[in-house]
This record gives structure tokens, sequence and C-alpha cells, in this order.
């Protein structure tokens, strides 16, 4: 009787899809939907931005002008970096807490899911704007991803696009963000406390928080950006009694917790990954909560460490040195409660598992060359250099982008409902893993010889290295064909059905339901079973 | 049955009411980004001691001060030219040694190398920053804005006084000038031109 109730109150609680693609993509408000678009989004700007990195390793192959002009490569350089920001790893983040976070917390749906139609609707066209501004006279942004002026300012008008498209851009992860927290905190099922949550939604939890808290804080750098150019207003114009560098202290306090949000969720991803495939539930659930929400917090009082070389005072120097190095106490604890977990484990390879420990090595190294950037003095030799390259690319592309994979791997037979071909993950993970570090590690090197970044020509001195790295970029970008060919075969053609619960040592809600995950889910919210949370039974 | 649709109903609005409060700290924080603009100010000057107001010190403050003889302090001038001004601008002496608490006049000569009047604006900056609250100028071609007629060259005074409370450790202070051109007044000033001369055939 009372299943007929719940059937007679949530006459679409059937697995009815809508029909029609348009109505089904365009209207939708399903949070899968939704999620299923912003991951197809990512991927596609992932692509978009790839291109533009192979068009910069491309020219600098070799010394000397080749293919393009220099004001080209900046507007690779820097729409580079745009695209891969915003496009393709919040996104991808964005698009992995619609699907899983419902289906974790046993909740139906997203708190607001017209709004969380329309905070996805908004980046095609954001993109457009950020996109179009290449083919516009006077091009593109030059002045790299910062914006800093009055070199961005120079531009033509396609600076306004630009600066437009970021205000979009922050419309929608903003209000991706609301939707998160009203999700968590609202949306939980009975018995699901915040403390026996998945570390990811927790993680999700603390990320959308940083999200409201600075994204309207670049929203108005960028403003004062527009009224400098266009209103005869002087935040940052020296002529006018501004200053540039209070543009760089703006833009950092933004800019720091941001990188932030592009990681946290990926701690998130590997802490689920993790215990999974070596059997055990995760070493020190809280001690990992606790972690995330230090590393949240630090990330506000530690901006002014990207702009050492600025003219700072002595005692802000030393200051943000200190502040930036005890980052590295949670985040050390974090990197020991993983490696603590998979300790005597049953461990397996599977794919998702490969990438996660490559996660764990790599993101680690790119933690310890963030700690010799933290040093004063040393970061007067690395500053602007290709060291700060390789740096942000092993946090950025082997931390971030590698956990998206990872979670990817780990949730497809979920979403889907067919195993993808390990074999091919496999191939896909040892040519990733591999050409990564050709591209990225022969960077340090040429960062510590003094090669500067964002430029497209250099020295004959850093030849080699930049031959190497441009060989790593290449195969590493030709990889990711193969991923986008084992998802293809996973979602059309594989034969092989995913069980409800994928993985043997996969806990937590999102594997009690069917594999592929029915168009609705926890319509009745679920019984918590405290011996099957996602991380063990957390609650004594 | 009933009571699950209220349940639903009142989940419904707790998800407005965290969303309202969330947008609450979105506006915050887009007004605290404007907010950096004073904040940033306050921090230089109160905080860290870095002077980025150039107003004019009174007469009356400076000669309050003591000179001090067995001290002396070298000053650097350094003058630049925004590449969208056609001025020349240059310092009458590149350098001069003077007595903390001792009021010095130098000269600056500024010539528009173009044939309109152009509007322009001198930006100072003294450095070691740290010691930029030490260095008080009473009158300055940078407080206010410098109109020069086509070809025109002017001779502008600069007076200051290095305050005696100097750091110790400070023997050299650089003020460094930038020339930009105040576009809007020039535009103004070309507006108002052709009318004078109207007046002038009169």
């Amino acid at each position: 009787m009372a299943h007929a109730a719940v059937h007679d109150t949530h006459h679409d609680a059937h697995d009815h899809k809508p029909q029609g693609f348009l109505h089904r993509w365009l209207f939708t408000t399903n949070h899968k939907d939704i999620g299923t678009l912003y991951l197809v989004f990512s991927m596609l700007m992932f692509f978009v931005g790839g291109s533009m990195a192979m068009i910069i390793r491309a020219e600098l192959f070799e010394p000397g002008m080749q293919l393009v002009r220099p004001e080209f490569f900046n507007e690779m350089t820097s729409v580079h970096a745009l695209v891969m920001i915003f496009g393709a790893v919040m996104p991808a983040f964005v698009g992995l807490g619609n699907w899983m976070i419902p289906m974790q917390i046993g909740a139906p749906d997203m708190a607001l899911p017209r709004m969380n139609n329309w905070s996805f609707w908004i980046l095609p066209f954001a993109f457009t704007l950020l996109l179009s501004s290449l083919f516009m006279p006077g091009a593109g942004p030059q002045g790299g991803w910062t914006l800093y002026p009055p070199l961005s300012l120079q531009g033509g008008n396609s600076v306004a696009f630009v600066i437009f498209a970021i205000h979009m851009m922050g419309i929608s992860s903003i209000m991706g963000a609301i939707n998160i927290i009203a999700t968590i905190l609202n949306m939980r099922a009975p018995g699901m406390d915040l403390l026996k949550m998945p570390i990811f939604v927790w993680s999700w939890l603390i990320t959308a928080f940083l999200l409201i808290a600075v994204m309207p804080v670049l929203a108005g750098a960028v403003t004062m950006l527009l009224t400098d150019k266009y209103f005869g207003t002087s935040f940052f114009n020296a002529a006018g009694g501004g200053d540039p560098v209070m543009y760089q202290h703006i833009f950092w306090f933004f800019g720091h917790p941001e990188v932030y949000i592009m990681i946290l969720p990926a701690f998130g991803i590997v802490s689920e990954i993790i215990p999974t495939f070596a059997r055990k539930p995760l070493f020190g659930y809280q001690a990992m909560i606790y972690a995330i929400a230090s590393i949240a917090f630090l990330s506000f009082i530690v901006w002014a460490h990207h702009m050492f070389t600025v003219g700072m005072p002595l005692g802000g120097e030393l200051y943000f040195m200190y502040a930036t190095m005890l980052i590295a106490i949670p985040t050390g604890v974090k990197v020991f409660n993983w490696v603590t977990t998979m300790w005597e484990g049953s461990m397996t390879f599977e794919t998702p598992m490969l990438f996660a420990i490559a996660f764990v090595i790599l993101f680690t190294i790119g933690g310890f060359s963030g700690l010799m950037l933290a040093i004063v003095p040393a970061d007067f030799q690395y500053h602007d250099t290709y060291f700060v390259v390789a740096h942000f690319h092993y946090v950025l592309v082997t931390g971030a982008i590698f956990a998206i994979m990872a979670s990817v791997y780990y949730w497809l037979p979920k979403w889907c409902g067919n195993m993808y071909s390990e074999r091919w993950g496999k191939i896909h993970f040892w040519m990733s893993v591999i050409s990564v570090n050709v591209l990225f590690f022969p960077q340090h090197f040429l960062g510590l010889a003094g090669m500067p970044r964002r430029i497209p020509d250099y020295n004959v001195a850093f030849a080699d290295f930049n031959m190497i790295s441009s060989i790593g970029g290449f195969w590493f970008g030709a990889s990711q064909l193969l991923f986008v060919g084992v998802v293809i075969h996973a979602v059309y053609f594989s034969k092989s059905r995913a069980q409800a619960r994928v993985w043997e040592g996969a806990r937590g809600l999102e594997w009690t339901v069917p594999s592929p995950a029915p168009h609705h889910t926890f319509s009745e919210p679920p019984v918590i079973d405290n011996s099957q949370l996602a991380h063990g039974d957390v609650s004594h | 049955m009933k009571s699950e649709t209220g349940q639903h109903e009142s989940l419904k609005h707790d998800a407005r009411g965290i969303a309202r409060v969330a947008l609450g700290v979105v506006a915050a924080s887009f007004l605290f980004g404007f907010a950096m603009v004073p904040l940033y100010r306050i921090a230089c000057e109160q905080v860290l001691g870095i002077k980025l107001s150039e107003g004019a010190v009174s007469a009356a403050e400076a000669s309050s001060m003591q000179v001090d003889p067995s001290r002396t302090v070298v000053v650097e001038f350094v003058t630049n030219v925004n590449s969208k001004l056609p001025w020349a601008f240059k310092a009458e002496k590149r350098r001069v040694e003077v007595h903390p608490g001792e009021l010095t006049e130098v000269w600056f000569d500024a010539t528009n190398q173009s044939g309109q009047a152009i509007v322009g604006n001198a930006v100072p900056s003294v450095a070691p920053s740290a010691a930029s609250a030490f260095f008080n100028k009473t009158e300055c071609f940078c407080f206010t804005e410098q109109v020069l007629a086509g070809g025109e060259t002017r001779r502008m005074p600069v007076r200051f006084i290095v305050d005696p409370q100097l750091p110790q450790g400070t023997h050299t202070l650089t003020l460094s000038y930038t020339f930009y051109a105040n576009e809007l007044a020039t535009r103004n000033l070309a507006l108002v031109a052709p009318s004078v001369d109207g007046l002038a055939r009169n």
C-alpha cells in the first residue's frame, strides 16, 4: 500500500525519461541528466583546451619562431588556462557532484533542480563568448589567465567579452555551489548524519563554501577591470592614482581558494576509490574531513605567495611564506591516511585504483614543488619560470584530471550499466602516466635553469628538454583519444553488464541502486545501515 | 501520504532558506571584493607603513621638524614618461644630498613635443617603500594637472623635507615620477579651446 501511495504522489517516479532530444536535454531538471551534460561539456572543453596546449608545445618543440605569431601564442597560453580551469576541471567536478551527491546521501534529486538546469546551460554561452574573442579584431586575451592590468586592458574590445564570459562562468559555479550546499544540508536521507557522509560529499560541501565565498570576489575584480577600461575609473590605473598591484591582491584572494576548489573534490574522489580497492575502510575518516576543512581555511590567508616578487614588505613575505608552509601539515595528513588505508589491504589494481595511486604519488610531487615555491628567497629565482608551470601541472593534470579520470572509470558502470574495457582502460592509464611525466618532469629542470613561462621562443640552451617535453605532450594528448574511445565503447557497445555493486569492495548508497542507475532513485528515502556506510561504521 | 507531502514541502522550504542565506554570502563577498580597495590602502598606510596618498604636507608641519646636521641622506630622482604622452621630462639634478629635517627645493623640466595642448599627470613613488612615510613634499607639480601648450617647456619645482625619524639604516631614497597623459582632461581642453579662439578673434 505504502509503495503504491508513493507512486501516486510522485507520478514521475518510474524510469520514464522525457521523450525527444530537446525535451530530454534542454529542459531537464534531473540531476543525472544534468550531471551527464556537465561531464560531456567538460570532456569537450578538455579537448578544446588540449588542442591549444598542442599548439603551444608544437611552437616550443624547437627554439625560434616556427608555426605561430607571438600574439597568437600568447592567446593560446591565456585561453588554454581559462578553458581548462573554468571549462574542463570545474564543470567535471560539478558534473560528478550532480551525479553522485544525491545518490550518495539518499536524496531523490538536487534541492533546486530548475536552478541546476540554468547553471549548466549558462556555460555553453559563456564559452562561446570566451572563444569568440579569438576571432575578434584586436584578438583575444593575451595577458595570461590572471588578466593582470595594465597588460590585460591593452587588448581590443574582446576584453569586454572575456570579462562577461568570466561573469557568466562565475554565476554558473555559484549557482551550482548553492545547489550542492542546499542538497547536502537539506536532502540527506534520515540517519545519514553529517559525519556518516561519504568523503566525496564532504569535500564537495567544503568546496561549495569556498566557491560562494570567492567567485564573487573574482566577479568584483573583473568588474573593476571593465570600469577601468570603459568607464574612466582608476582602480588599477596608476595614471589616475590607482594601483595595479592591488589587482593582484584581489585576484589572488580569489585565485588561491580557486586552486583548492580544483583539488578538494579530487581528494574526495581518491578517498572513495582507495578504500574500495584496498578492501579496507578509509583510515582516519574524521581526520580527513578536518584536514580538508583546514586546507580550505588556510587557502584564504596565503594568497600573496603568488606575488612574492611584487615588492612586498619583508614582514608580509615572511608571514605568507610560513602560512603557506602550514598547508603541508593537513595535506600530509591526507597523504599518510591514503597510504595507511592501502597498508595491508587486499589490493587489486583496476583502472580507477591505478589512477588513484598515480594521483597520490604525482600530486605529492606537485605538493613538494609547491613547498619549494613557498620559500621566498627561492621563489625569487623560480617566479614566472617553467618550474611554476611544472608545479601547477603536476597538481592540476596528475592531480585534478587524474582524479576525474579515476572517478569516470569508477562510476561509469553505475552510470551506463556496462563495464568499460579493463584492458583498454589500463592501456590508457599507462600511456597517460608515462607521457605526463615525460611532458612535465623536464619542465622542472627548464625552470630551474631559468626558462621563463609564457614565451614563444627561447634560448637554444633549453632546446633538448623542450623537445622531450613536447614529445610527451603530443603523446599525452593522443592518449586521451583512447579515453574517449573507452568511454564511448562502454556506453554504446560493451556487452559486459555491470552489477549493482560494481566493485567487490565498494560500500555506500550508490551501490545499492541497480546499474545503470534508474532515471529516478531514492524517491523513497533509504534505510541507512551503519555497517554498510561508505567508510565503514564510523558511528562509534 | 499527507504527512509525506508535508515533509516534502518543508524540505523545499528549507532549501529555499539555505539558498537565500548562501545568496547573502555571495552578495557579501562581492561587496568584500570592492571593500578590498579601501582595505588595501589601510593595510599599506596603517599596518605596513607604506605611504600611498601623496598630498602636500603643510609648511607648519614641515618647519616643526628639527634639522639633523649629523646625518646625510642621498635623494635620487628618476623620471619616466608613459609612451602615450609625447613629452620630454627630466630632473635638473639626478641626485642631491640633504640633511633630514631640511627643506630642499629641486627643479624638473617638462616639454610638450607635440603640436597641441595636452594635460599630463605625474604619479610619484618613493623607494624603498618602507621609507615612503618619511618623505614629505610641501610643493609638487604632481599635486595638480599640468597643461602644456604645443611646444611649451615648463620648469616645475618640488620642495621636500625628509623626516628626521627616517630609520637609521636608510641612506638613499629614490623619488620616481611617471608622467601620464590625462586623456579626459585633454579632450575637455579641446572642447573648450575653439571657443577661446573664437573670443580672441572677436
